[in-house]
């Protein structure tokens, strides 16, 4: 049975998640690089909204949550949306029409490949990105995503709680996101020459807008508009604000100011870390869950990454790779069956299992995603080239990629 | 005294700065310019109309120097900016007829160190 209310409620959000890529993620790093690749960099999120929404019609949803072959992989029988109507698939969704439930999950399907590209930003040759975003969404986001969401995965049969996309969006983004960092190299004088943001602004804009979109994230996964989505809308502003805080008042304390692009990036960190807790915990756990979000993740940003000198560019894996691993733990530590009866307890609610599975789930994703990305880079590389010239590379990837550039030095 | 103007490429501006610095050459301005030379600018395209001639941007530095210093201020910035390949840029050098020094009203060679 078709209930307006859902139905309205994850329209919206389905709107809300398609913001969170253009021009949420497109600004947020479009801010970060320099302002020689500033369009080449919004170029890759507005391109995977439009590539990946028609790869998802064609075959994604159908890999992803078509009938269950072998546990590891949905079938084809729904490619191109075959049979995919009105009528509500009760197994994901039994009150909004499956076609809707179809378009909130291209949403998540075309924000994660959007994710990874902080990673290889201002070096990336536009050819190469489009194949690799196409194979990776194929190859990689809609088995993992079958595994932990689709009906008969088998990390979903082995009781992995992942709400709205800790381990299927965060972890297999970020993951591949670090493995592209280390593949790719350097951007040319990193470590040498200054790379400061150009647009700071910009960055703020579309960390709001994120923040904003975040809310059909979580609360969305729900998939109705019930008191869960309650729940999982409170946790999400809880995690952000408290990750924001506890970013800042680091900084205060080891670099003598708070700054607003630290605000920014503990906000998003609080964000990816409460993702797949959202509908499982306690308002107050939020804020536990942000605090940590804020300190493991600083710590790959400021620290593990200065160490290691991988030029993870707008720090991809260090906030979603970090944030979707300590909250998918997280979830295992402080799942509450009073919050969501369909999830579980967890550790600290006298389920020590949950912890367990929770590991599972995580490894699992992380050891798929490196081998996966990096076999698809590997042959990418050999057959056309991953890096652009060095002398692109110096005049920028707006001019060199796309023959335009943001702005004008004289009227 | 004498003004030395350089235009270079925007990315060795790092490379000069580290070479004047070795020659004691600290007092400089810097701004951003647009200009072409023989490689006679780039093309872009908007919303499919080309635009040829659109200039490059390069990075203008000025430098006001004492005699004894043109030779190290030259030779740093070729040091710093040169790659071989078109568009390294120019240097040109100029007479200076005079210098103030705002602060103190000091003027000539005083002025510039």
């Amino acid at each position: 049975m078709i209930n307006s209310g859902d139905t309205a409620w994850i329209l919206m959000s389905t709107a809300l998640v398609m913001l969170m890529t253009i021009p949420g993620l497109a600004l947020f790093y479009g801010g970060l690089v320099r302002r020689k690749n500033v369009l080449a960099t919004m170029m890759q999120s507005f391109f995977v909204l439009c590539l990946i929404s028609i790869q998802w019609m064609l075959c994604g949803y159908s890999l992803s949550f078509g009938p269950d072959r072998g546990h590891i992989i949905g079938s084809l029988a729904w490619i191109g949306l075959k049979g995919i109507g009105i009528t509500p698939n009760p197994v994901y969704s039994a009150t909004i029409p499956h076609i809707l439930f179809m378009a909130y999950q291209m949403m998540f399907a075309v924000i994660t490949p959007g994710l990874i590209t902080g990673a290889f930003a201002e070096r990336m040759k536009f050819s190469a990105y489009v194949l690799f975003t196409l194979l990776w969404a194929t190859l990689v986001y809609d088995p993992v995503c079958h595994w932990v969401w689709g009906d008969g995965g088998w990390l979903k049969n082995k009781g992995v709680l992942d709400f709205a996309g800790g381990i299927v969006v965060h972890i297999s983004s970020g993951i591949s996101a670090l493995v592209c960092a280390l593949f790719l190299g350097k951007r040319r004088g990193y470590g040498r020459e200054p790379m400061p943001p150009h647009n700071l602004p910009l960055t703020i804009i579309g960390a709001g807008l994120l923040w904003f979109g975040w809310f059909g994230f979580n609360a969305g996964s729900s998939l109705a508009a019930n008191g869960l989505a309650a729940y999982a809308f409170v946790a999400t502003n809880a995690a952000a604000s408290s990750a924001a805080l506890t970013w800042m008042f680091i900084e205060w304390k080891v670099t003598g100011k708070p700054t607003l692009l630290g605000g920014a990036t503990g906000a998003v960190a609080g964000l990816a870390t409460i993702t797949p807790a959202s509908g499982f915990v306690s308002p107050m756990s939020a804020i536990l869950i942000g605090i940590a979000a804020a300190l493991f993740c600083y710590t790959a940003v400021a620290i593990i990454k200065l160490k290691f000198s991988y030029d993870d560019s707008l720090d991809a894996f260090g906030v979603h790779g970090v944030g979707g691993a300590v909250g998918a733990l997280a979830t295992g530590l402080l799942a509450q069956k009073m919050i969501n009866p369909a999830g579980n307890n967890g550790l600290f609610f006298g389920n020590a299992p949950q912890f367990t599975i929770q590991s599972i789930g995580v490894l699992a994703v992380v050891f798929y995603a490196i081998i996966v990305t990096s076999a698809l880079l590997k042959v990418l590389d050999l057959a056309i080239g991953l890096r652009v010239e060095d002398e692109e590379e110096v005049i920028g990837l707006d001019i060199t990629q796309h023959e335009e550039s943001a702005y004008t030095l004289l009227d | 005294m004498k003004l030395v103007i350089a235009i270079i490429q925007p990315h060795k501006l790092e490379d000069v700065l580290r070479e004047l610095d070795k020659e004691e050459i600290y007092l400089k301005t810097v701004s951003n310019v647009l200009g072409c030379g023989r490689q006679k600018g780039i093309t872009q395209v908007y919303r499919g109309r080309k635009e040829t001639g659109n200039m490059l941007k390069k990075v203008r530095l000025e430098i006001a120097v004492n005699e004894k210093f043109v030779e190290p201020t030259i030779s740093a910035i070729t040091k710093g900016a040169k790659t071989g390949n078109i568009g390294d840029g120019k240097i040109f050098v100029v007479d200076l007829a005079q210098c103030v020094r705002i602060r103190t009203g000091e003027r000539g060679g005083e002025a510039i160190g």
